[in-house]
């Protein structure tokens, strides 16, 4: 040890800091004003508070409305769909490998009949949505739009984000289905589709969160998620058929909020200060709002520990704070039970009153920015925009995202950190309180968690049997076939098709299983 | 001659954190470790650990489907006719799954919050048993 202190990033940090480190006034415009660095808005939260966005989704859709009734009247202000892994991975519940996973970690979708039960009574003119899905999202957001269609409610008045970023999966959460190339012309696709048809809802969130769950730090983080944002753009652009200014103020971004709390805080700011430059700098755009960086996170996630449980309460409460104090739009607030099981409806509802301490009772939205001309946080700011600039300038230069998945390197750099915080917790180089500071022997709590319900499994396979029973066989067969065709060619966007297939209540595993034939699968590089 | 692990994650989930690293771990302690990734069938873990001659299998879920997913790696392995390699589980189980884990054959479960050393200390214990017994 030489005595040297520095962030969970790794940033070295003085012992104080003075006018000295402060930005020039001109590089730090008020909060509302390019480059964003202060946040979105002139009036920070005053005119609209953060979105409290409780992530959940179990079993079976007629549960999981159920869960979204009771939240939406105990004052949360949007939905968070969780789905299971087979329709997160394109299997419907009756494909014979993925039993015991169906309804497990989120709802099951198979067919556009599941979704109309998911958001019966729930109106989808009022409340935005968002979707944690990847390799299937295009489908997704076709069963949201038909959906919208079956409530009258028209496409263009939906709102809400499905998550749509294929290449943190490869690296991270592990959601993949086809191979990185056709996945990125879908995402184009669905960017565009939104555009054109679907204005108020985002066509991507581009989440660092993953990285950072299985071991980036906050600077790689924001690094890895910022370049993934210029590979969609790029892809985008490269058709020719958008400008920037078409399309970048539905795009979105999604981070986890960890223990370090003023690196969390620089982390927002400077990210949304490298996003602003990039969006005018390298595609030209003339919009303010196409620069704005919105953001949504989750408090919680990997920063929880096991040992004195309870602890996470804390811990969830400090990382909202410095997210709110971050300037985002959207927050998560994880269960403290969350490293044993599913959250118990009580540790769920402690978790959103958290947000609802912090937004009511602490002042903290009171004033936008309020950290801003802080010399340690402006510092701070600064020093994690230059490490965030340094990570992406090394992945420019190895040939881009799409490369650095397909060969494993950014799978490298990620479990590589996560080992080295690993080390850092055993050795106790990097203290919590419970694991190597004042540890106790009680034992694990008896969690109450969610016992998933085995008649539900039934009752969906009996859904989806009576729907396949009862459509059009023409229909789904000409749906599909039409998917098919599309697929083959380069420049027809494949939105329309899979709308067309939701309506023909052709299932996700169906659908998935066209474009495989067409594009392949991904092949994991296994790097420990 | 080192022992050799073989790790991976059935199923669908891809938090693959805790299994890198128990990966990691090990090679670290002498182990030779043979990492599959994610979503891997039980009949393909199966058919790798004998193909690998493996002495231990390590499954790593945390999608609570673990039970199902534990008993159908052992039916597997079974199959295989691998019955005698060790199945140990780790991943978000609750403690009131690891005796159930216990009786679908795990020999040895590691919940969340075990620390590194303990997993590599409990293998080298079963494995140095399993050798002499």
């Amino acid at each position: 040890m030489n005595g040297e202190v520095r962030s969970e990033a790794g940033i070295p940090l003085a012992t104080s800091y003075g006018p000295g480190d402060l930005p020039r006034p001109e590089e730090l415009p008020s909060p509302g004003t390019f480059p964003f660095t202060r946040g979105n808005f002139a009036d920070g939260y005053r005119g609209r508070l953060w979105t409290i966005r409780q992530y959940s989704g179990f079993g079976t859709p007629e549960e999981s409305n159920a869960r979204y009734r009771y939240l939406l009247d105990q004052g949360g202000t949007g939905l968070s769909v969780a789905l299971d892994l087979p329709t997160q991975c394109g299997y419907d519940s009756d494909h014979p490998d993925v039993e015991e996973e169906v309804g497990r970690v989120g709802v099951a979708l198979d067919t556009l009949a599941d979704a109309e039960i998911l958001f019966d009574g729930i109106p989808l003119d009022a409340i935005s949505t968002s979707f944690t899905i990847n390799g299937t999202a295009a489908i997704l957001l076709a069963f949201y739009v038909a959906v919208g269609e079956k409530q009258g409610v028209d496409r263009a008045e939906l709102r809400g984000t499905i998550q749509n970023d294929i290449l943190k999966e490869y690296v991270s959460r592990g959601t993949w289905i086809w191979p990185p190339r056709p996945s990125l012309r879908l995402i184009a696709d669905t960017i565009e589709f939104c555009a054109q048809d679907v204005p108020r809802f985002n066509a991507i969130s581009v989440a660092g969160a993953h990285f950072r769950d299985a071991g980036a730090n906050a600077a790689q983080e924001m690094a890895f998620t910022l370049m993934d944002g210029i590979t969609y753009c790029d892809e985008v652009i490269a058709r020719g058929r958008m400008t920037i200014d078409e399309f970048a103020p539905q795009v979105s971004f999604f981070f986890y909020t960890h223990g370090d709390f003023f690196e969390e805080i620089a982390k927002y700011r400077a990210g949304r200060r490298r996003w602003a430059r990039i969006v005018r700098e390298r595609y030209g755009a003339k919009d303010d709002r196409s620069c704005m960086f919105r953001v949504g996170c989750v408090a919680g996630g990997a920063s929880l520990y096991a040992p004195q449980a309870h602890n996470n309460i804390v811990r969830v409460a400090y990382e909202a704070m410095a997210s709110v104090l971050g300037g985002v739009q959207s927050m998560f607030t994880a269960a403290w039970d969350e490293p044993f099981a599913l959250p118990s409806e009580d540790s769920a509802t402690l978790a959103l009153r958290t947000q609802q301490v912090l937004a009511y009772e602490t002042g903290v939205a009171r004033v936008a920015d309020p950290l801003g001309g802080s010399y340690f946080v402006e510092a701070l700011t600064d020093a994690m925009e230059a490490r965030v600039v340094e990570i992406m300038d090394d992945l420019e230069r190895r040939g881009g995202m799409v490369d650095a998945v397909e060969s494993g390197y950014l799978q490298g750099l990620v479990a590589d950190e996560a080992s080295r915080v690993q080390q850092a917790v055993t050795s106790g180089e990097r203290p919590v309180v419970g694991v190597n500071l004042f540890p106790t022997d009680e034992a694990p709590p008896e969690v109450e968690g969610y016992e998933l319900d085995e008649t539900g499994r039934a009752r969906q396979l009996e859904r989806l049997a009576a729907v396949k029973r009862t459509r059009s066989a023409a229909d789904v067969r000409a749906c599909l076939g039409a998917l098919a065709k599309a697929a083959a060619r380069d420049d027809d966007n494949l939105m329309p098709h899979l709308v067309e297939c939701a309506k023909a209540y052709c299932t996700v595993g169906e659908m998935v299983d066209v474009l495989k034939d067409e594009w392949g699968e991904f092949q994991q590089p296994t790097v420990f | 001659m080192p022992v050799r692990v073989l790790v991976a994650k059935p199923g669908l989930d891809g938090h693959d954190r805790g299994a890198k690293l128990v990966a990691r771990a090990l090679r670290d302690a002498g182990f030779e470790v043979i990492y599959l990734g994610i979503r891997q069938r039980p009949a393909a873990i199966a058919a790798i650990a004998v193909q690998e001659d493996v002495q231990v299998v390590g499954l790593s879920i945390l999608s609570g489907a673990h039970v199902a997913l534990t008993e159908k790696t052992a039916a597997a392995l079974r199959d295989a006719g691998a019955d005698d390699v060790l199945l140990v589980v780790g991943g978000t189980i609750p403690q009131r799954d690891v005796a159930r884990l216990e009786a679908a054959g795990a020999v040895a479960v590691y919940p969340t919050g075990t620390p590194l050393e303990t997993v590599v200390e409990s293998l080298e214990t079963l494995t140095r048993a399993a050798r002499t017994s």
